[in-house]
């Protein structure tokens, strides 16, 4: 299946794919509306330093530790796509303690919320990878070990 | 077609049920649930108590989970004897369930020190179950006067719970400090500190020694110090015993759990136990122990059921893990408190690490919590802090720690 990988050396450190998630994600129509002058909680986190910097994002793992650890029940993986149903989540982020990427963290509600590819917001393909202007960040197949 | 038999209907059964469905599509599962509930998350019902969640979204799994999965199940009904010989379970109804793979997965009981006066107290109430929470909901009302007697887990989560709903909440440990199983003296400390600025009264180092019953269900405690307590609702959180009685019925060896290998076997041939009524391998000990949180039911049962269908899963790196929250202060652990520690504390947050032999052996964080599983998985892979710069995410958890060859595996590959 198609996920997003990170080519590292081609990231700038833009952080617009934070802001590109958090819009894909806020169900709004106008990008300042919905960004303007507010703390943005995207579902992708450029991380790095003074030498290199880097998209990190749900890596849809092929057995995903959080789905077997959320003490809810609220994460589960259908299609491929690991998935958090909002509404069963309490927040008490033991997803966040089990994931070995880093990739998690919570809304502006303390409850979680996790890449889903933008399969089901308005955007309906990885709006991170859309917006890249470096093509940092690929949504692609790919086999084995890169 | 294989007969698959579950005891017990919480997380471990659940992640049996989904091992063997993993391997196995066609054979028949039973599943015994003395509770008459969905299977649902024990760990929420303080939540519920909170007004965070409800009955509905409580369900670990979805209506049709049962169904989906082709498992009978029989609810309200206790399993009360086994017979690993005739390979068959007897029901308290006197019903035989014959089995040819059988997962023990009974979960664990209150223990209730035998405090003089106890038994006369009416409004008295343990807090691991959804009929327990229940209970105390229909029981605490706005004015009531709560005493929590154990300051664990469950005790402080049963305060949290509660305290929106009660007049006020006194909690007693007879350790000398709150979470005492998973924080040192400095972090506990720091929790009560929170837990009292949010309105939880404590006594530690002091516990009931006599209770003494009053007209409206409630009484007083006279406590270890002198002191005297009254209250209108008890809850006892003391601590848990394993039900692995079915277990050790069988012949099975049984120390504080069913004794299990890394791959969920007990000693007694098709026998298999899973989850907090289960002692199995904990890495950062290098011995057996019950690992009593939710995460390790799953995966002990879900690796039990694989193996019970004839697949093949190990279980040989667990740990102890534990990612809680009080009124907004989050608290996580990991590991073993062993080796030098190191400490990056600032702000009212508290990171402490662990390490020896160049290895991450543990870690408290209280506080700050961004993307603490990087600092589980140095755990986990047993990484040499050497290969990585843990003086720089020892401030703040960050993937620039990794090596670029290392940063490709984890985010240009699939994993």
């Amino acid at each position: 299946m198609k996920r997003v990988y990170v080519n590292e050396e081609w990231c700038l450190g833009c952080h617009l794919c934070e802001y590109n998630c958090a819009f894909a994600n806020s169900g709004m129509k106008d990008m300042a509306f919905a960004l303007k002058d507010k703390k943005i909680f995207p579902r992708i986190h450029v991380e790095g330093d003074d030498k290199i910097t880097f998209a990190v994002s749900c890596r849809h793992c092929e057995d995903p530790i959080c789905v077997k650890s959320c003490i809810a029940g609220a994460i589960s993986k259908k299609d491929g796509v690991v998935k958090i149903d909002r509404s069963k989540c309490v927040g008490c982020l033991t997803c966040v303690l089990v994931c070995p990427y880093g990739a998690l963290a919570p809304g502006e509600d303390g409850i979680m919320q996790k890449c889903e590819l933008c399969l089901e917001n308005s955007c309906g393909e990885p709006a991170c990878v859309k917006g890249c202007p470096n093509h940092a960040i690929v949504y692609e197949e790919r086999s084995d070990q890169a | 077609m294989k007969n698959y038999l579950i005891v017990g209907n919480g997380i471990a059964a659940a992640g049996c049920v989904e091992g063997i469905r993993s391997v196995d599509p066609d054979g028949a599962i039973t599943v015994v649930s003395e509770e008459k509930h969905h299977v649902y998350s024990r760990p929420l019902i303080s939540y519920y108590l909170e007004g965070k969640t409800d009955l509905e979204r409580m369900k670990y799994r979805g209506d049709s989970f049962y169904e989906e999965n082709g498992c009978r199940v029989i609810f309200g009904v206790r399993a009360i004897a086994a017979d690993p010989v005739l390979k068959q379970v007897t029901l308290e109804d006197g019903t035989a369930l014959p089995y040819d793979a059988l997962c023990v997965a009974a979960g664990s009981r209150p223990f209730v020190p035998p405090f003089e006066g106890l038994e006369e107290i009416k409004n008295r109430f343990s807090f691991m179950t959804l009929d327990d929470a229940l209970a105390l909901e229909a029981a605490v009302k706005k004015n009531s006067r709560v005493l929590i007697v154990g300051a664990g887990l469950i005790g402080l989560k049963c305060a949290e719970g509660l305290r929106d709903r009660a007049g006020s909440i006194v909690v007693c440990d007879l350790a000398d400090r709150v979470l005492s199983s998973i924080l040192d003296p400095d972090c506990a400390a720091v929790v009560q500190k929170h837990l009292e600025n949010n309105g939880i009264e404590f006594m530690v180092g002091d516990t009931a020694v006599k209770f003494t019953a009053d007209s409206r269900g409630g009484g007083a405690a006279l406590m270890k110090s002198g002191r005297t307590v009254d209250f209108d609702v008890l809850v006892t959180a003391v601590g848990v015993r394993a039900n692995s009685g079915l277990v050790k019925d069988m012949g099975g060896s049984v120390n504080r759990g069913a004794v299990v290998n890394t791959r969920m076997e007990t000693n007694v041939p098709s026998v298999y136990a899973a989850g907090d009524c289960a002692e199995g391998y904990d890495a950062s000990l290098g011995a057996n122990r019950v690992l009593a949180i939710l995460p390790n039911a799953y995966m002990q049962g879900h690796a039990a059921g694989v193996n019970m269908a004839g697949g093949s899963a190990e279980l040989a790196n667990s740990f102890p893990i534990n990612s809680v929250g009080f009124f907004g202060l989050h608290i996580m652990t990991a590991g073993a408190y062993d080796g030098e520690m190191t400490e990056e504390s600032r702000d009212g947050s508290v990171r402490r690490f662990f390490v020896k032999d160049g290895l991450l052996r543990g870690f408290i964080l209280i506080g700050s919590t961004e993307r603490a599983g990087i600092y589980t998985s140095l755990i986990r892979e047993k990484t040499p802090l050497a290969s990585v710069d843990f003086g720089l995410i020892k401030n703040s958890a960050s993937n620039v720690a990794f090596s670029p060859d290392e940063r490709r595996k984890k985010f240009g590959g699939v994993v």
